[in-house]
């Protein structure tokens, strides 16, 4: 049986384009697993992570990371962002537009270790951009940049908040073939947030559909996304 | 003639440099308070900053006169414990000129931090940066069109202070006559050519500082927004 990393059951108001809706979400993430949050915009998908982050707070709820609770409504405990293990990618990459590649990768560090970030730089193929900032970069690049710092303190989880949404169908395809990479090869357990089937087909092992507040499906994509769900999506 | 020129020039540099350099320090976090607080009553504190834009001159220098008059309690509670006299005194006017600019420093860096998408700080955070680090390595670093134009703004309009200054310093000369209070005095006394020397040095001045601010911020602006 696969171990349990994250153990999330949160309750939240938020509002929706159809008005305040509650997102009632209970879900486990298996350790290194490859975990997608499915859904149309405006579901609560980023709320979601960014309460894992713990950049937003539930009403209550319980998030337990491991052994460590990380939320905890009923005890009051709510660790800050800062000690929770967790890189997270921005859907606009939030790069520091004052630092180079290379000084993003120096300052998400923890310990700087040269060999880890010369390996990342390797990895995400920013080599030779070390010395750019990122207003010289191009999409493709800002957002193995983005992967690349949120991998930089070496987390237990990764966080993507639909981090191919912005780029055009090729670069996509080349940067959801290096995220898989990026996750077998840094053994983070990732949890995506994404609206795309083909990218939920691609990228994930396990998939929660959120609907109307609530997980309405879960399971492998292929079990989730029958013919008459993809079609559903497209009409 | 030409020292006295010198010297109320002087005072007025001294006077524009003592307030932005204080302005500089509590401005900031003032700006990061207003603009990242979740408070509902930050806005009290929003229209308070924004007073001394609406408020006359001289209503502002005819409180802070009673206040640092030793009959009331904070003019006394200064004179008694600290032998401190405010009125008429170049302290006075540094600490008239603080409230009154608060606006123009506040206000500058609080819409560089406003502008700043709000994840820069989230992802300096999911990083496992404190706020201080974040604030020093992160937010300021990419807010300095803000501080400078928080900085020159500050220290053009302090030069081209009038009401609080003549309120509360008096105009005496050579400790709280400056430049833009001599251009006033000047023409009382129909001295109109010393008048022109004053009011022509302050005209360039002014338009080199605002000459400065769109130019570098121009620069700053041709940055791709993040």
């Amino acid at each position: 049986m696969e171990e349990i990393l994250i153990e999330l059951h949160v309750n939240k108001k938020i509002h929706t384009n159809n008005g305040n809706e509650v997102l009632d979400v209970t879900f486990k993430i298996p350790k290194y697993g490859l975990v997608t949050l499915f859904g149309k915009s405006g579901v609560g998908k980023t709320t979601l992570l960014r309460i894992i982050a713990g950049l937003t707070n539930p009403d209550h709820g319980l998030i337990k990371v491991g052994e460590e609770i990380w939320y905890d409504s009923t005890q009051k405990i709510n660790i800050k962002p800062q000690f929770r293990d967790i890189g997270f990618v921005f859907q606009d990459y939030a790069l520091f537009p004052n630092m180079t590649v290379k000084e993003h990768l120096l300052y998400a560090s923890r310990e700087k270790e040269t060999r880890y970030i010369a390996e990342l730089l390797d990895v995400f193929h920013l080599r030779g951009l070390c010395n750019r900032k990122p207003e010289r970069l191009s999409g493709g690049q800002q957002q193995r940049l983005a992967v690349a710092r949120a991998l930089a303190r070496k987390p237990q989880i990764l966080l993507l908040d639909e981090p191919l949404s912005a780029l055009d169908s090729e670069t996509r395809e080349i940067l959801q073939h290096e995220i898989i990479l990026a996750h077998t090869n840094f053994q983070a357990t990732t949890l995506l947030v994404s609206h795309d089937i083909e990218e939920v087909y691609r990228l994930s092992d396990f998939v929660y559909v959120i609907e109307k507040g609530k997980i309405q499906k879960q399971g492998k994509p292929g079990e989730v996304f029958t013919r008459s769900s993809i079609v559903e999506n497209f009409k | 003639m030409d020292e006295i020129f010198l010297q109320t020039f002087w005072i007025s540099i001294k006077l524009a440099s003592l307030t932005t350099i204080v302005l500089f320090f509590t401005g900031i976090p003032i700006a990061y308070f207003l603009t990242y607080s979740s408070l509902r009553s930050k806005v009290i504190l929003q229209a308070l900053v924004s007073m001394p834009l609406v408020l006359p001159p001289s209503v502002l220098g005819f409180y802070l006169l009673l206040a640092f008059s030793p009959n009331y309690w904070p003019g006394h509670f200064l004179n008694h414990y600290f032998g401190l006299r405010l009125a008429f005194s170049f302290t006075g006017i540094l600490i008239g000129s603080i409230i009154f600019n608060l606006p123009f420093m506040v206000n500058s860096i609080q819409t560089g931090f406003s502008n700043l998408p709000a994840s820069l700080k989230d992802a300096s955070y999911t990083l496992g940066k404190s706020r201080g680090t974040t604030i020093f390595r992160v937010l300021l670093p990419n807010i300095k069109p803000a501080l400078l134009t928080g900085v020159c703004l500050t220290f053009a309009h302090t030069i081209g202070e009038f009401g609080v200054i003549l309120m509360i310093g008096g105009n005496i000369p050579g400790k709280t006559r400056v430049a833009a209070l001599a251009v006033y005095d000047e023409v009382q006394a129909l001295n109109f050519g010393i008048a022109n020397k004053y009011a022509i040095f302050l005209f360039i001045f002014s338009f080199v500082v605002l000459l400065f601010i769109y130019s570098v911020n121009r620069e700053y602006l041709k940055w791709k927004k993040f």
